[in-house]
């Protein structure tokens, strides 16, 4: 299975995934945190995965979705965005009305 | 290290018409970049249109980038 595949598969098995920068418990990174807090905030089901883990990973989820940082929210199988765009999307609803469709 | 001076002549060379303001530490930067073309994207398309004006530069020199996006009307209000 090449790395295409992989993330295929994992974000066929999880309508919210979320690539990040260590775990939803333990995050290793600012961003990743707060995107972390947000979806816990917004009661959020949710599957973690920790880029910092697997480089192939790392490098090609960079490739698959052309966007060059973590973390990186996916909802059902689209790239929704990082940081910036989660935090938008929450302070003006917009988040929860893609969770709950 | 990068400068955000560097980053903001980089964004407004790679993106035509956009004016950009950048500040940071020379890892994690904040941008806002104001720019005609953004009119009728969405936030995730606007953030690609700036990070494909960056292109090779976000994965060899930028380690972080926060952006907001603005059209000059958008600006304004």
């Amino acid at each position: 299975m090449n790395i295409n595949e992989k993330i295929q598969k994992q974000l066929d098995a999880s309508p919210v995934v979320l690539y990040m920068k260590g775990t939803r418990d333990f995050p290793q990174c600012g961003f990743s945190n707060r995107v972390v807090q947000i979806l816990d905030e917004v009661g959020a089901v949710y599957t973690d995965i920790n880029i910092l883990e697997d480089a192939e990973l790392r490098q090609g989820l960079k490739d698959f979705s052309n966007w060059p940082t973590f973390p990186q929210l996916y909802i059902k199988g689209e790239l929704i965005g990082g940081c910036d765009i989660v935090t938008e999307l929450y302070e003006n609803g917009e988040l929860e009305a893609l969770l709950a469709e | 290290m990068t400068s955000p001076e560097q980053i903001k002549e980089w964004i407004e060379a790679g993106l035509a018409g956009s004016t950009a303001s950048v500040s940071g530490d020379g890892r994690h930067f904040d941008a806002v970049i104001i720019c005609p073309a953004f009119a009728g994207c969405n936030t995730l398309k606007r953030h690609r249109m700036v990070y494909a004006a960056l292109g090779t530069k976000m994965q060899a020199e930028i380690h972080a980038l926060s952006m907001q996006t603005f059209t000059p009307d958008e600006r304004k209000s």
